[in-house]
Order: C-alpha cells, then structure tokens, then sequence
C-alpha cells in the first residue's frame, strides 16, 4: 500500500512538472489568459465546466481505487463466489439524479453566453469591419470608414468591434484566442462576431478551419491600440496620398518596377479602393492591400518584417506558404528588383500608430 | 474438425474456402484481419504525423503530403479499422451468444464483408496518384475544389465500404430479432448482444445520411452538379450537416459495441453479475436515441445562431447522463467482486479513467461559449482520441484478450499481454493528455507546421514520444498474435472458468454449425445459471438432428469486384471518358452475379445425425 502511494506521488510530480513546464502557453496567444471580452465568457466556461467534472473524475477514481484495492482476488480465493448484486434502485436514482441537477448547472450559464456573445442589437453604432478570408491572407475593410487594410486588424480597446465575415475561397475560421473564441468564415453567408480588446497588444489570429496546404501559416494580427491612437490611425489612412513619391531612389525604382509587373492588378496601395459587399460574389481584391505594409507585424502573416523575408517571399513565395495564390501570377524578378521592390514597400508607412504603440 | 482438415487440404483449397466462406466465425476473423491491417496502415500514417509535428517549423513532410496524411490517417481509423474490427467481434461473437448457427443471411454477410475490404484497398490506392487532402470530415467546398482524383477516391472508397457495413448493420438486426436459442428473452440476452443489436440500428439510420453526402459530393465533382457551390446557389453547409447527421452517431457506432465487450469482461473476472442490467439496456438505448440529436455541436463555429446553439449544447450535455449511469454500474460490478486481473481486465479497467476523461471534455465541448476556443484546436484533438482510443481501441483490445481463447482456441500469452498494455497505456496518456492545453495554448488542429516561440515546443515534443511508446505496445501485441498461434496454450470451453453466456458452453473454436443441439436458456448468464445448480453443460432444447447449413460462394467476391472496377470507372471518366468502358463494364459483372444469385437455386446442405453423433459437441 505505502509503495503504491510513493508511485503515485511520484506520478503525480512528473505530470505538474511537465505542465509547469509547458506552462500555459505566451501572452497574447493563449486562450488560458484572456484578454478580450469573449476570450473571458469563455474561460468562465472552461473553469466552470472543469471544476465540476473534476469532482465527477474524483467521484469515479475515488469509487474506482477503493474497489480495486478491497476487492482484488486473493490467494485462496480462487473458489470464492461472491454475492450476485442485480443492482439498488435508490444508488441507480441517486447517480441519475446528481448529474442532471450538475448539467443543468452547466447549461444555464452556457446558454446565457452564447446569447451574449451572439447580440449585435447595437452594431450600427459602433465600429464594423468587414473581413474576408481568402487563401492564406485575411482582408479588412472598415465600413463607412473608407479604409482598407489586411493581416493586421488596428483595433481600439475597451470597444466592441463587429466583424462581418465572409470568403471569398473556401471554410476559414477566425479565431484570436486571446481576445475571442473562434468563428467559421463561409463563402455563402455572412458571419457576424465582435471582439472587444480590454488592454493595448498584438495579439495573434490563426486560421483554424482546414483551408488547404498552407492552413498552418494563415495567421493574422489584432492589434488593440487606445482609442485616441485609434481614431489618430484612422485619420493617416483616411489621408493617405496614393500618389506619394517615395524619398529615396531605390525606392523609387522599385514603385516602377512594382507598377511594371502587374502587381497592381493585385495589390492595391490606396486605403480607400472599392469596398467589398457581403454575399457569394466574389468581389474582393485578389491580393492584400499594402497601403500601410511598412507598419505590417509580419511579412506574409508569419515571417519576421524584415527586408530580407520580404525579398525572400517576392522571390519565391510558394517556398514560404505552400498553394498560395501569388506564385506565378508576376514576370521572374532579379534579387535586384526584389530588393527595391521591397525597399519600396516597406518604406509604405502612412501612420505613426504601429503594432509598437500596441506595444510589441 | 476444423482445424485438423484444413490441414489436410491443400493451400489452393483452404484459400477457396476463405474467399467462399459465409461462416460468421470466418467473415468475422476476415473483418479481425481486414482491420488490423488498416490499423496498422493508420497507426503509421498517425506517427508520420506525430514525427512531422516532433519540432516546430518541422519540414519532414511537405504541406500537401501533410493533408493528405492527416485525411487518410483519420478516415482509415474511423471506416477501416475501428468500425470493421468491431464488426468482426459481433460477428463472431453475437451469433454464438444468442445459441444461433450462423448469421440470418450469411451471403449478405460475406458481401458485407467484401464490400469493406475493396472499399478500403480503393480508397488507399490513391495514395500512388494523390490521396485525398480535404481532412476526413471532407469538407465542401475545399473538398469539391480540391485538385487530382484524391477526394474522388474517398468518395467511392467510402461508399463502397459504407455499403457494406449497412449491409452488416440489417443482418445483425434481423439475426438478433429472428434467431435467439429457444427461452432467450431480449431482457436475458447479454449486454454484448444487446449494444450490437443497438450500434446495428444506428448504422441503419445514420448511413444513409453519409451515403446521401457522397452521392451530391460526387455529382459536384464528377458531374458538374453544384450542390455545395455557393456560386452557383449551392451551399456547402449542407454538407456539414448531412456529414455530422451521419458522424455523430456513428462516433456512438463506435463506441456502444465496446460498451457491451466491458459488460462481459467485468462480469467474467468479477465474478458477479452485471450491475443494474435494466438500466445498462436503456441506457445504450437513451445514447442511441441522443446520439441523433446533437450533430451540430460539430458545428457550433458555424454560425447557426445562439437558438441552434443552445438547444444542441443542452441536448449534448443531456448525454452525459446515460454514460454516467454505465461508469458508475460498471464500478458497481466490480465493487463486491473478486476481481481478477489479466490483460482482458487491464485493458477494461484502464478504459474506466481514460474513457471518463473523454467523457468530461465533452460535457466541456457541450459548452457552446466554452468550445468557441476549444473547437477545431488541439483540445479537441485530444478528446476524441480519449473518447476512440480510451474507449474503442481499449475496447477491441479487451475484446480480443478476453474472446482470443474461444476464436482460435488459444489463450494470448499473458506477459506480453501486460508489457504491450503499459507501453500503449502511458503513451496513449503522455500523447494525448497534453493535446487539451496544446489547444487552448493556441494551437489549431491540422496545423502542418506550428511556428516557433509559441510555447508549444514541449508539448508537442511530449506527444510525439508518446506516439511512440503508442508505436512499440501495438508492436508487443502482433508478436504476441504470432507467438500465441505457434505456441499458445490450448484453452477449453470456459476459458476462464468463470464465463457467463452462452458462447463459452461450446468448444473453441466453435465447430463450424456452432451448436450441436442449440441449448435452452433459463435467464440471464445461462451458462452462470447452470454452474450454480451443478449442471456440468446447458439443457438442450431439441433432439439432435440434422442441422441445415448455407453454402458457400463466391459471388458475393466477384460482386464487389465488379463494383470496385466500376468505382475506378467513375473517378477516371472526368478525364477521359473511355474510362466509361470499366463503368459498364463492372457494372455488368456485379449485376450478373446479382442475376445469377437470383435464379440459381441454393438450397445449402446439411449436416447428418450419424456426422453430428460421430463428431460429439
């Protein structure tokens, strides 16, 4: 019994070590630590749901270990026939009892949510963006704000931002663990969900409904700024002059070579193009708008936004994100005009509100 | 008798006699082998993946490769592994624990059978031009828009093998309502019996669904239909739904016949009846009638809205209930007992804990708001496998310790019995319980790559080592198989000493007509019942006499054959329409054999008094 006991204490350090060890995940990615208003409902769930089904697990294992240890077969038991139990009506109603009365314990709360977090009754007067999935990018437009942008969705915090989804492909499911649990982006119908962020951060999207080879690599940022960085970021992109001639001659040369290789049939660098409309059409924009890509978090959603990824990705993208849909729609390029274009594009930096006034 | 002319016979005959028998007892190790050869194919498929996910940023498989092994990895575990094993036990074993010779129509059976194993050899050899990429839940529209024959294999791979199970599901219904040894009441038949009788009614309702969902899928993709083309007015949901219709209940097709192999393990070893068996009985049937209820909580991401949401998160909740009434019966069994351990009782009682862990997270899962972030994450991940592997492959691995004995009259040798247990027990644990925090951490499932500084390094690094320790307790368990079928030791009739039902009266491995007389049940365990009173065998309930007995065939073979040349008809015609050529043409030879099968009389044969008196029981 007292060996039996060590092995279990033992087996009991190995497992807080090993989630020690694993600890609960980074800030700002993990659904463990919310910080928006859905991620928290969430969790309340999640620590509901499991404080309760712990205490059934304790129940069973309690039940499980005693009979286990009392009623083990014996030397010189082996002719022993035990008393034959048909069963015992007020046990059977005690255990159909008790956990009806722990589901309905569950279920209120559960119900009450998922009608919260399903209200839009106020969208009309707050901010709305509309979002499409595609593969492996995501595209935001503000509604009625004239702005477009993609990967990184600037966020104010302490506000309820409603999301509109749609895509423009196949299944996408938006899903900021931080901040919201997830919700599925289809191609016939527009999803509704709103996020509200309570503190400034980048905090990390993934794409979680299986979208093609480079699913694993769809990821996204929210970036959740005060309000004053909010409305002075909306501001820059509503003023962005299309026109603008970069300051330095590489750059220059890589604005001709960007606009001599059709990358504008793509890419738009103007915020305020052409909205895009909810329903099955598929109107969107064929790749993402760059209008603020030298602030990007990332280069290609996962890269580190350097120029050296950048000029790696305009080079050969399918080496970076798998089934994309860039590769082969533009003339080879030399390192040399990649570089410029690069430099050109990186130099696309319309707003002093950057993923570092979030705080990264 | 079996055994010792089967030796005699050449090999050329014995092959003959498997590919024409309509011997439940044969189909029913045909389906044993049948599905753990594809076990064994998805447990390579599922360390490839756990090798892949072994680092971040891992490039040892390419992205595609990666999808396609996680689709085939999935789908083979599900339709070709787990589904037809099961179906071998109830095959083998139903028959014999209601006092029936065979099933209620043995051809059906053996075409059943066939049906599933060219459905799944169709549906893997589309790994030599493209497997399918589009996850085993298939997805429209990425299925639909998926590239290559791949997804088009899947689709007739599974309607093909689907088939074939539907076809099983009918006759296990009609053989339990029809052929029960005489006083065998459906309150005394045992619970094994039972779960069969109610996963094969689950079949019967919940396969047409998938059938329905293959049929619009391949007009989408070989016939320039738009059922799921949101473009053209389709609309893809619908093929979520018609898929969940069908898969949740199918998860309980899983896991209801396990629930019966733990209510003859426990019993046998404890010494004691089953614990409330009235309340066993309607509860298996409570899960069923609930099983078909809650499909969309597959679907909560979805964007049903918070009504859908709410009434599918309460109803699966309402599960919960019945399966908590079977764990605390089954504890209930044991507690008073005098509980033996082998490696059939190991493999039961590992079930209790892992399989209620499943069972939390999925009262968890329930939560609509709760699975917002577990939902198409790592959590989840880890709680079918606790539900598939804690409870289904535990399941199947008990079954076979516990009835190895009467299949093949050879007991399994118990050392390695108990060293393949802890290596799959604790690796089944260390891959899979840190897949729950993996999902909340952040991680997505069917993630190709997961990149690096996002806390998920150790995790991961955990699980693929359990996957290994996984790998080496399967491994214990075919050396094992083979030691046992050159060495075993030899096993009597009551294998254990201690068997309850029926199966147990008769010799192992059966004869091939199961029971000479068929016997006369008195109650509940009838074979418990007549030990207690002394009685050294069952009471026969009929003189012995000649015993009918179907032929075999090789129709039902040829059949399939017909049908599996037409499958690959259909998913090449899209290129090249001489293709058309094998449609036609395989359709023909199924429907000759059909019309053969029709006007050819077979009346069987049967067995004489003199032979059965010759031969004793």
């Amino acid at each position: 019994m007292r060996g039996w006991m060590g092995k279990t204490k033992v087996f009991f350090v190995f497992t807080l070590l090993a989630l020690f060890l694993a600890g609960c995940g980074i800030e700002n990615l993990t659904a463990l630590e919310p910080k928006g208003y859905g991620a928290e409902k969430s969790m309340d769930l999640i620590i509901l749901t499991t404080l309760i089904m712990t205490g059934v697990f304790v129940v069973v294992m309690v039940i499980y270990v005693i009979t286990l240890v009392r009623f083990r077969r014996k030397k010189g038991q082996e002719d022993y026939v035990p008393k034959q139990v048909e069963g015992n009506h007020k046990l059977e109603v005690i255990w159909t009892v008790i956990p009806i009365i722990l589901v309905l314990v569950i279920a209120v709360p559960t119900v009450l949510a998922t009608f919260d977090l399903a209200d839009d009754s106020k969208a009309d007067e707050l901010i709305n963006v509309n979002v499409k999935g595609n593969q492996y990018w995501w595209h935001f437009e503000y509604a009625g704000e004239e702005i477009q942008t993609s990967q990184d969705l600037y966020i104010p915090t302490g506000e309820r931002v409603y999301l509109h989804m749609l895509s423009s492909d196949v299944i996408h499911s938006f899903w900021v663990p931080s901040i919201s649990g997830k919700m599925d982006v289809n191609a016939e119908n527009v999803n509704t969900m709103y996020i509200e962020a309570y503190d400034e951060g980048v905090y990390w999207g993934k794409c979680a409904e299986l979208c093609g080879p480079s699913h694993s690599l769809m990821d996204f940022k929210v970036i959740a700024v005060s309000p004053e960085e909010y409305d002075e970021w909306v501001n820059d992109m509503q003023n962005v002059d299309a026109d603008a001639e970069p300051e330095n001659a590489v750059a220059q040369e890589g604005q001709e070579l960007f606009e001599a290789n059709n990358c504008m049939n793509c890419h738009a660098t103007d915020s305020a193009a052409s909205g895009i409309e909810a329903g099955p059409q598929n109107n969107g924009p064929f790749g993402p708008n760059l209008t603020n890509f030298g602030d990007r978090s990332r280069v290609a959603g996962i890269l580190e936004h350097n120029k050296e990824n950048l000029v790696d990705w305009i080079m050969d993208p399918e080496s970076i994100k798998p089934g994309n849909k860039m590769t082969g729609q533009y003339p080879d390029l030399s390192q040399d005009e990649a570089e410029s274009i690069a430099e050109y594009l990186l130099q696309l930096q319309p707003s002093e509100i950057t993923p570092e006034s979030a705080g990264d | 008798m079996g055994m010792t002319s089967a030796q005699k016979r050449g090999f050329g005959a014995t092959l003959w006699d498997w590919l024409t028998t309509v011997d439940h007892k044969k189909i029913g190790i045909l389906y044993l082998a049948g599905g753990g050869f594809f076990f064994l194919l998805g447990g390579l498929e599922a360390v490839i993946i756990r090798i892949q996910l072994i680092s971040p940023e891992n490039n040892f498989i390419s992205a595609g490769l990666y999808n396609e092994m996680i689709t085939m990895h999935g789908t083979t575990m599900i339709f070709l592994a787990a589904m037809p094993i099961l179906l071998g036990l109830m095959n083998f074993i139903m028959p014999l624990q209601i006092g029936a010779r065979d099933v209620a129509f043995p051809f059906l059976n053996s075409l059943g059978f066939w049906l599933f194993l060219f459905g799944g050899v169709l549906l893997n050899l589309s790994w030599f031009t493209g497997a399918p990429d589009a996850g085993w839940t298939n997805y429209a529209p990425l299925s639909i828009q998926s590239p290559g024959h791949g997804v088009d294999f899947y689709i007739m791979g599974l309607q093909l093998s689907g088939a074939g199970t539907l076809m099983g599901g009918i006759n296990f219904i009609v053989t339990i309502v029809l052929m029960r040894a005489p006083g065998m009441t459906y309150m005394r038949m045992p619970l094994f019996t039972w779960t069969t009788f109610v996963a094969s009614i689950l079949i019967l309702f919940a396969f047409p669904a998938l059938t329905v969902g293959l049929f619009l899928m391949m007009f989408d993709r070989m016939f320039g239909s738009a059922f799921f083309d949101a473009a053209l007015g389709g609309n893809a949901v619908i093929w979520q739904h018609l898929f969940w219709i069908f898969g949740h209940p199918e998860v309980y097709i899983l896991i209801l016949p396990v629930f019966g192999v733990f209510s003859e393990v426990f019993p046998t070893f404890a010494k004691k009846r089953l614990f409330g068996y009235t309340a066993m009985v309607f509860a298996t049937f409570l899960i069923a009638f609930l099983g078909f209820m809650v499909w969309a909580h597959h679907m909560f991401t979805v964007g049903l809205g918070p009504v859908a949401n709410s009434i599918f998160a309460v109803a699966t909740m309402a599960i919960a209930v019945p399966t908590g009434i079977k764990i605390f019966n089954w504890l209930f069994t044991l507690w008073g007992g005098s509980i033996k351990i082998n490696s059939a009782m190991l493999w039961s009682l590992a079930f209790i804990p892992s399989f209620t862990i499943g069972g939390m997270t999925g009262v968890m899962l329930a939560s609509a708001v709760a699975d917002y972030q577990y939902h198409d994450s790592y959590f989840v991940i880890g709680h079918f496998h606790y539900v598939i592997v804690g409870g289904t492959v535990f399941g199947i691995l008990a079954g076979l310790h516990y009835w190895w004995p009467k299949m093949f009259g050879k007991y399994l040798h118990e050392g390695l019995g108990q060293i393949s247990f802890w290596t799959f027990f604790v690796g089944f644990h260390l891959t899979f319980f840190i897949q729950h925090f993996l999902g909340l951490m952040g991680m997505p499932r069917r993630y190709w790559v997961f990149l690096e500084n996002q806390g998920l390094d150790t995790g991961n690094l955990i699980s693929s080592i359990g996957a290994f320790f996984m790998s080496f307790g399967v491994i214990v368990f075919l050396i094992n198989i083979i030691y046992t079928t050159i060495k075993g030791k030899k096993a009597p009739r009551d294998a254990w000493g201690s068997g309850r039902t029926l199966e147990w009266t008769i010799s192992s491995p059966p004869v091939h007509y199961n029971y000479k007389q068929l016997p006369l049940v008195r109650g509940l365990d009838p074979l418990w019942i007549e030990k207690m009173e002394g009685n050294k065998k069952m009471t026969p309930a009929e003189p012995v006499d000649e015993i009918h007995m179907p032929n075999g065939s090789i129709l039902p073979l040829i059949m399939t054959i017909g049908f599996t040349i037409a499958s690959y008809g259909f998913i090449y015609q899209t290129g090249n329409k001489y293709w058309l050529i094998a449609v036609y043409a395989g359709m023909a030879i199924a429907l000759i054999s059909m019309l053969t099968r029709s006007l050819k009389d077979d009346h069987g044969h049967h067995i004489s008094k003199e032979e059965l008196e010759r031969v004793g029981d």
